[in-house]
C-alpha cells in the first residue's frame, strides 16, 4: 500500500496528570475507510485532532499525508487538503446561518470563487438530498439533518483525508443508515479519499477497512474487522472488542439480569392524553397518548427532532402543555407542585450538573435541595453504587462522558424518585459503560419498583425494555413490546422495524441520488495571506448580526439614546441651587443684601429659616445646598462701619457643586459691595487694582452640551463596539466552531481581521449618525475639519473593536469576556479619558491608565473637531497614536489566540 | 418556610463556590475595590488641582514675576512660560486649561493706578475644572496684587465669610472616592448575577434545578445573596481600608448604617441584573442592553455632575434608577452624618424598585428559559 494517510510514532500527549495517549505508534492506512473503536477518554478523539492539526503536539512525531504536523509550513499546505468534523452534532456548524450560507462560509475559507461555490454546493446539496431546506437556518435542523450538512462542510473543498470524530453519535438508526449510505457513494466518486473515522458503535465498524482498537492511550490491536474478530477468537467485534480489554475492564460478563416486571396495583405512575405543544406555528408534539405502568421501563424511540425530548420537558412540568394532559400518579400535573416534583428524577439530554462543583459536591447539593435526612450517607451510598469514589473530588468537566452520566443518574436517583424521566441517558456512552448503567437501570426497576421513562437511539437498549413506542414528527407510530412490534410486522430486529415505520411516515425521502462530478486537486500552494478568507468570516459574521435584529438595534439605537441621556444630562452647568436665609436682623440692609441673591439664577430661594437648629438640620437633610445667615444688628454695624460679618454655609458633600457655589457666592457678594459702595459715595469706583478679563475660549457661552457632546462620542465608539467584539472569539470557543478556524487554512491575522470588519462597520456607522445627532437636535457644529475627524474615527473604532477582540482571544468564557470588557473600559474611559476632568490634570496611576487607553488620545481629536476648529495639522500625532493602539490590540490577539489548543 | 430558607441557603453555597472556581472574575473583583477605586480618587480630581496653566508675561517685572509664583502648587502645575503668539496652538493642543497674559507696563500701569487688564484664556471644554479654575485665578491675582500694592487694600464695609461644611477643605477625594466604591457596587452586581444566571441558562443547569422542588424565586433569592455577600464585604473592606486608610479619608458618619443600606442596594442592583438577563436572549444581547444601563446608572445619578444641574424630565427618569436614591442616600449619610430618620424614604425607594424588579424578573423567568431554547 501506498504511504499511510496518517502516521504517528512515539506519541504522548497528556492533559494535566491524565495522559490521553501514551506512546502511541500508528500507520492509518490511505484510499479506505478507517475506524478507530474504543470506550470513552481512551483518546480517540486527541488521536484525531493531532493528525487534524487543531491540537497541538507535544511529544513524539505526527505525520499526515506525508508530511510533518509539526511544521507550520506544512499544517497551511496540507490544511486545504484536510477535512475535520468535531464531535458533537453539527458543533462546527453556525446555527443562525442557512445550509447554503454555512456552505458557503467553508467554501470560502478554501479560496473558492463564487462559481465554483455554487456549482459544488448545488451538487452536494442534491447528492445529500438537502436542496429542498437549503434556506433553513441549521440551527433548525433535525439531527440527520445536521450530520448531513457537516459532511457537506467536510466535503466542500474536495479534501484528501476526511476525518470524522464520531460523526453518527446521537443519530436515530435511519439518519445513521442513511449517513453510511451516502459516505460509501461518496467514496464511490473519489476512490483516492482517506476517510478514518471514530466511533463507539460496533456495528458501524464493521463496514470499515481497517480497525484500530484503542484503550488506555494505547492501540490494542488493528488490521480488518476479520482480523480483529480472529485475534480475541470472538463472532462479533463488539465482543471481540471486550476480549481485548485487560480483564479489569471488561466490565460485568455475566448476562443481563432478565428479571420479570414486578405488577403493580394503582393507577398508571404517568398517562399522557391527547398531549399537545405547539412553538408558534411548528406542532412539536401532537396529540400524544400513552400510559405507563408502575415499575415498567418504558423506551421512547425516533428521529432526532421527533419531539421526545419536549415531551419528556412536559412531563416534567419544564413546559406547560398547549393542549392535552399529563397525568404523574393519576394527579393532573401541575407547575409548581412540590411534592410530585421530589417524586421524579430527571436527566437532560446535555450534561446539565455544575461544572465548577467537585462530584462529591454536586451530589451534596441535590441531596439537601431534596431534604434527605441522611445527607451523608446518601451520598456515600450513591458514590458506591454509581462506582464514583475514585473521582469524588474531581470536577465533571474533566471526566469522560461515561462517568459523567453515571453522576447524572446518581444526581437523579438521589432522592430515591419513583419516577425516573431519562433523557438519551446513554448517548455517547461506550458499551461497556453502557452495559453497567443498565444494569443499574434493571435493578431500579424490579428491585425499587421504579418506573423509567428513557429514550435511546441503541436498539439493543431499546430491546432490554418492557414496551417502546416510536415517535416521528410529533406523533406516536407505534407503541408495544419490542416482541410485539417486531411480530406485527414480521421483522427480525427493532431496526428493521423501526426504519420501517419512519419510511413509512415519510422520513428519509429527501434522499438525493445525484453524482458528484470529480475535479482536479485543489491547488497545491495556499497563499499566507488571503483576502477571500478574510471576507468569508466577515461575511459570516455580518449574517450572523443581520439575523439578530435586537443585537443590531441595540448597536445602533443604543448610542443616539444615550447621547440624549448624557448630552443633557452630564452637566456641569449649577443652577437653581436651593437655599433659604437666617435673617436675624430683618433690617432694610440685609433685605438688600439677600435681594441680590434672590435675584440670580443660580438660586432658588426656599422657606427662611428660623433659629441655628434649623440651618443645621436642613443643610443636613439635604433640603439645602446654601444657606445665609445675616447676624443680629447687621444693619446698625454696616451703618456704622464695624464690617458685621455674614455666614455662608455651602454643602460640602460634593465638592465641585460647592466649590462653583463659593465662586458665585462670591461674586455676588462683590456685586452687593460696588452697589453698596455706590449708594454711599455715589460715584462707582473700582475695589481693586488691577483687572482680569477671562475669556472662555471655544465654548464662549461656557456651556456644557458644547464640550459635553464630542465628549459622549469619545465615550459611545469605545463601549459599545468593545462590548459587541467582546464575545466574537470567545463564543466560538464555547460553542466548538473555533475548531473552523484551527482546521483550515486561514490565519489569525484573517481571522481577527474577518470578524472585526462588520463591527468596525457598525461602529463607524454609529459614529455617523451621532455627529448627525450632535449638529441638528444639540446645535453643536462642527467648527473643525471633518475628513480629520471621520479619519481619526476610523482610528478609534478600529482600536476598540480591536480592544475588544483582545479580550475574547484572551478569556475562556463569555461571562468573563463580558465582565472584563465592561470593567476595563468603563473606568478608564469614564474617568480618564478627559471625559470629566481634563487629561492635562490626571497624576499618578490614573494619568498613566488614561494615557495607555485609547480614549484618552481620541478625545483631544473629538473636541478639538468639534469645538476648536481644528484640523489634521494639529491631530496627526494623536491619530498615529489611535492607529498605533489598534495595531497593539490586534497583535496582542494574535498572541493570545490559539491556532492549535493545547 | 423553613426548609424554604434552607434551600436558598444551600443554592446561595453553590454560588459561592462557582465564584471561587473562576480566578478571573475573583481577580477583577479585587481589581474593582483596589486599584479601580485608588487611581480614581486620587489622579481623577475635580478640584482644581495639578491644573495646567501657561503665562505670557510681556512685561517681566518683579510684580509680574510675584504674581506668576503666586500661581501655587497643589491647585497649579508649575507655570510654563510661553511666547505670545503661541497661544492658539498651546490652548489648541489641551496642553493647557488657563493662559494668564500680562501685558507690557503692567507693573508701571498698577502703580500708576491705571487699572491694567490681565487676560485670561480658559478652556472652556474642560468643564469640571475651567469655571472653578476661573474664579480661583481671578482670587489669587487681586489678593496678590492687594498685598503688593500699599495702599490699595480698601477694608470691605462687610465681611463675607463662607464656611464649606461637612467637608470643609473641599477635597474631591472624599467624593470620588465613595462615589466610585458605589459606581463599581452597580456595576459589579448587575454583571455577576445576569451573567451568572444567563450561563446557567445556556448550560441547561437552570432547566436542571427546575426540575426539582426548587422555585424560581428561591433561585433569584440564592443569586441575590450569595453575589451580594461577596460584594457588600468585598466593597465594606474596600470603604474601610483603601478608602479610610489608603486615600485618609475621613468617614464622618455610620459606617454599619451604610453598610445596611448597601445590602438593600444590593438587592436591587442585583434584582436588575437578573431582570436583564430574563429580557435578553443571548450574552450578547445581554452585554449591549447592560452596557449602556451601567454608565447611565453611575454617571446620571448624582455621583458624578450634580442632580440639580439636569433638565428636569432626566431627573424624573433617573428616579426609577436604585443608583440615584442611593447615592443621595449615601451622601446623606457619610458626608452629612445623617441618620436614618432622615434616610428612611431613599431606602424604601430603594427596596420598592428592588421589589419590582424582582418581581419582573420572576414573571420572565420560566418564559425566558423557553425563548432562549
Amino acid at each position: 500500500m501506498s504511504e499511510p494517510a496518517i502516521a504517528l510514532s512515539g506519541v504522548v500527549h497528556r492533559y494535566g496528570k491524565t495522559r490521553a495517549l501514551d506512546g502511541v505508534d500508528l500507520a492509518v492506512p490511505a484510499g479506505c475507510m478507517a475506524g478507530l473503536i474504543g470506550p470513552d477518554g481512551v483518546g480517540k478523539s486527541t488521536l484525531l485532532s493531532l493528525a487534524a492539526g487543531v491540537t497541538r503536539l507535544q511529544q513524539g512525531n505526527v505525520r499526515v499525508l506525508g508530511g510533518d504536523m509539526a511544521q507550520a509550513a506544512w499544517r497551511r499546505q496540507v490544511g486545504g487538503r484536510i477535512a475535520y468534523m468535531p464531535q458533537g452534532l453539527g458543533r462546527n456548524l453556525y446555527p443562525t446561518l442557512s445550509i447554503a450560507e454555512n456552505l458557503d462560509f467553508f467554501g470560502r475559507l478554501f479560496g473558492q470563487g463564487a462559481v465554483e461555490r455554487r456549482e459544488r454546493i448545488a451538487e452536494l446539496l442534491a447528492a445529500t438530498g438537502l436542496a429542498p431546506f437549503a434556506d433553513r437556518a441549521a440551527g433548525k435542523l433535525s439531527g440527520g439533518m445536521k450530520q448531513k450538512l457537516g459532511i457537506c462542510a467536510a466535503l466542500i473543498h474536495d479534501p484528501d483525508l476526511v476525518i470524522l470524530d464520531e460523526p453518527t453519535t446521537g443519530v436515530d438508526p435511519l439518519s445513521r443508515r442513511q449517513f453510511w449510505e451516502l459516505m460509501e457513494r461518496l467514496r464511490a466518486r473519489r476512490p483516492g479519499m482517506s476517510v478514518v473515522v471514530a466511533t463507539a458503535y460496533m456495528e458501524e465498524a464493521e463496514r470499515f477497512d481497517w480497525l484500530a482498537a484503542m484503550n488506555a492511550g494505547k492501540v490494542l490491536a488493528i488490521g480488518s474487522p476479520d482480523d480483529i474478530r480472529r485475534q480475541a477468537g470472538e463472532t462479533t467485534l463488539e465482543r471481540a472488542f471486550v476480549a481485548l480489554l485487560p480483564e479489569a475492564e471488561r466490565g460485568d460478563a455475566a448476562p443481563m439480569p432478565d428479571l420479570p416486571r414486578v405488577v403493580h396495583d394503582g393507577a398508571p405512575a404517568i398517562e399522557a392524553t391527547g398531549l399537545t405543544r405547539r412553538f408558534g406555528d411548528f406542532v412539536a408534539v401532537d396529540q400524544v397518548n400513552f400510559r405507563i405502568e408502575k415499575g415498567e421501563i418504558f423506551g421512547f424511540l425516533g428521529s432526532n427532532g421527533s419531539g421526545k425530548s419536549t415531551t419528556m420537558k412536559m412531563l416534567t412540568g419544564l413546559l406547560p402543555a398547549s393542549e392535552g394532559e399529563a397525568r404523574l400518579f393519576g394527579a393532573k400535573l401541575a407547575g409548581g407542585d412540590m411534592a410530585t416534583r421530589k417524586r421524579v428524577g430527571y436527566m437532560s439530554q446535555a450534561f446539565s450538573l455544575y461544572a465548577e462543583l467537585t462530584v462529591r459536591q454536586n451530589l451534596v447539593l441535590h441531596a439537601r435541595l431534596f431534604e434527605i435526612a441522611d445527607v451523608e450517607g446518601r451520598v456515600a451510598e450513591m458514590l458506591e453504587r454509581f462506582d464514583l469514589a475514585d473521582v469524588v473530588d474531581v470536577r465533571p468537566e474533566s471526566l469522560p462522558l461515561g462517568i459523567r452520566q453515571r453522576l447524572q443518574l446518581a444526581v437523579a436517583v438521589i432522592h430515591r424518585p419513583e419516577i425516573l424521566i431519562l433523557d438519551e441517558p446513554t448517548s455517547g456512552v461506550d458499551p461497556v459503560a453502557r452495559d453497567g448503567f443498565w444494569r443499574t437501570l434493571i435493578e431500579l426497576s424490579r428491585q425499587d419498583g421504579v418506573t423509567i421513562f428513557l429514550s435511546t437511539h441503541f436498539m439493543n437498549e431499546a430491546e432490554r425494555c418492557d414496551r417502546i413506542s416510536l415517535m416521528h414528527a410529533g406523533k406516536v407510530l407505534a407503541i408495544g413490546t419490542p416482541e410485539e412490534l417486531k411480530r406485527e410486522r414480521g421483522m427480525d430486529t427493532l431496526e428493521e422495524v423501526f426504519i420501517a415505520v419512519l419510511e413509512e411516515a415519510g422520513m428519509g425521502r429527501e434522499d438525493g441520488e445525484a453524482d458528484l462530478r470529480e475535479r482536479p486537486a485543489a491547488p497545491a500552494h495556499v497563499r499566507r495571506f488571503d483576502v477571500g478568507r478574510l471576507w468569508a468570516y466577515a461575511w459570516r459574521e455580518a449574517l450572523e448580526i443581520l439575523r439578530d435584529r435586537a443585537r443590531l438595534a441595540f448597536a445602533l439605537i443604543g448610542p443616539i439614546l444615550l447621547m440624549f441621556a448624557f448630552g443633557f444630562g452630564i452637566s456641569f452647568d449649577v443652577e437653581d441651587l436651593p437655599y433659604a436665609v437666617f435673617d436675624q436682623d430683618q433690617s432694610a440692609q440685609s433685605r438688600q443684601l439677600l435681594e441680590s441673591f434672590e435675584g440670580s439664577r443660580y438660586f432658588e430661594t426656599r422657606p427662611s429659616i428660623a433659629s441655628p437648629d434649623e440651618l443645621d438640620q436642613r443643610l443636613k437633610d439635604g433640603e439645602l445646598k446654601l444657606a445665609i445667615e445675616v447676624p443680629t444688628d447687621f444693619g446698625r454695624d454696616l451703618l456704622r462701619e464695624r464690617q458685621p460679618e455674614v455666614g455662608v454655609f455651602v454643602d460640602g458633600a460634593m465638592p465641585f457643586r460647592a466649590e462653583t457655589t463659593r465662586g458665585y457666592v462670591q461674586g455676588i457678594a462683590l456685586g452687593y459691595l460696588a452697589d453698596a459702595q455706590l449708594r454711599t459715595t455715589g460715584k462707582e469706583t473700582e475695589p481693586y487694582p488691577i483687572t482680569i478679563e477671562p475669556r472662555y475660549r471655544y465654548n464662549q457661552a461656557f456651556k456644557s452640551v458644547n464640550a459635553m457632546v464630542p465628549s459622549v462620542i469619545v465615550l459611545m465608539l469605545v463601549l459599545i463596539p468593545a462590548i459587541m467584539t467582546a464575545l466574537g472569539v470567545v463564543k466560538e470557543k464555547e460553542t466548538g466552531s473555533i475548531t473552523n478556524f484551527q482546521s483550515t487554512p486561514v490565519t489569525r491575522v484573517e481571522f481577527l481581521l474577518g470578524k472585526q470588519l462588520p463591527y468596525v462597520a457598525i461602529a463607524f456607522t454609529s459614529f455617523i449618525t451621532l455627529v448627525l445627532v450632535a449638529r441638528i437636535i444639540f446645535d453643536v457644529p462642527v467648527k473643525g475639519s471633518l475628513p480629520t475627524l471621520a479619519l481619526g474615527s476610523l482610528a478609534y473604532v478600529l482600536a476598540t473593536t480591536g480592544f475588544g477582540l483582545f479580550v475574547s482571544s484572551f478569556v475562556r468564557s463569555q461571562v468573563a469576556a463580558i465582565f472584563a470588557t465592561a470593567i476595563i473600559s468603563i473606568i478608564p474611559a469614564v474617568n480618564f479619558s478627559g471625559l470629566l476632568v481634563p487629561v492635562s490634570s490626571l497624576s499618578g496611576g490614573a494619568r498613566l491608565i488614561g494615557l495607555s487607553f485609547p480614549a484618552a488620545w481620541y478625545q483631544p481629536v473629538s473636541v478639538g473637531v468639534f469645538t476648536k476648529g481644528l484640523g489634521f495639522a494639529s491631530l496627526w500625532f494623536n491619530i498615529v497614536v489611535i492607529f498605533l493602539f489598534a495595531l497593539g490590540f490586534i497583535g496582542a490577539a494574535m498572541v493570545a489566540l490559539r491556532k492549535r489548543s493545547a | 418556610m423553613f426548609a424554604r430558607l434552607a434551600r436558598i441557603f444551600r443554592l446561595g453555597i453553590k454560588e459561592l463556590y462557582s465564584l471561587r472556581a473562576d480566578p478571573v472574575l475573583a481577580g477583577l473583583i479585587l481589581y474593582t475595590f483596589t486599584v479601580a477605586i485608588y487611581t480614581v480618587a486620587s489622579g481623577a480630581k475635580f478640584e482644581v488641582e495639578n491644573a495646567a496653566v501657561a503665562v505670557v508675561d510681556e512685561d517681566q517685572t518683579a510684580l509680574s514675576k510675584r504674581l506668576r509664583d503666586a500661581l501655587l502648587k497643589p491647585f497649579f502645575k508649575e507655570p510654563v512660560l510661553i511666547g505670545a503668539d503661541e497661544v492658539d496652538a498651546a490652548m489648541d493642543s489641551g496642553r493647557f486649561v488657563f493662559v494668564v497674559s500680562f501685558p507690557p507696563k503692567f507693573e508701571h500701569d498698577v502703580i500708576a493706578g491705571r487699572q491694567p487688564t490681565i487676560q485670561l484664556d480658559i478652556d472652556a471644554t474642560a468643564m469640571s475644572q475651567a469655571g472653578n479654575g476661573a474664579s480661583y485665578i481671578q482670587n489669587i491675582l487681586i489678593q496678590e496684587v492687594l498685598a503688593a500694592v500699599p495702599g490699595a487694600a480698601t477694608t470691605q464695609p462687610v465681611n463675607v465669610v463662607i464656611h464649606a461644611m461637612f467637608n470643609p477643605n473641599l477635597n474631591s477625594a472624599w467624593f470620588t472616592s465613595v462615589m466610585q466604591l458605589i459606581n463599581n457596587v452597580t456595576m459589579l452586581a448587575v454583571i455577576l448575577a445576569g451573567a451568572a444566571l444567563i450561563r446557567e441558562r445556556e448550560h441547561g443547569t437552570i432547566e436542571h434545578l427546575l426540575v426539582m422542588p426548587v422555585t424560581p424565586t428561591e433561585i433569584m433569592l440564592a443569586k441575590i445573596w450569595a453575589n451580594g455577600l461577596v460584594i457588600v464585604v468585598a466593597a465594606t473592606l474596600s470603604l474601610l481600608v483603601v478608602v479610610e486608610r489608603l486615600l485618609g479619608v475621613p468617614v464622618q458618619g455610620s459606617v454599619p448604617l451604610f453598610v445596611a443600606s448597601m445590602v438593600v442596594y444590593q438587592f436591587s442592583v442585583t434584582a436588575l441584573g437578573i431582570l436583564v438577563a430574563t429580557v435578553s436572549t443571548s450574552m450578547a444581547q445581554f452585554g449591549l442592553i447592560v452596557m449602556p444601563a451601567l454608565i447611565v446608572m453611575n454617571l446620571l445619578s448624582g455621583a458624578t455632575t450634580p442632580m440639580e444641574s439636569m433638565p428636569v424630565w432626566l431627573q424624573n427618569v433617573m428616579q426609577l434608577s436604585p443608583s440615584t436614591h442611593f447615592v443621595a442616600l449615601s451622601q446623606a449619610v457619610l458626608y452629612r452624618g445623617a441618620g436614618l430618620s432622615v434616610i428612611w424614604p431613599k431606602l424604601l425607594a430603594l427596596l420598592g424598585i428592588g421589589a419590582a424588579f424582582f418581581l419582573l424578573a420572576g414573571l420572565r423567568f420560566r418564559k425566558a428559559l423557553q425563548a432562549a431554547q
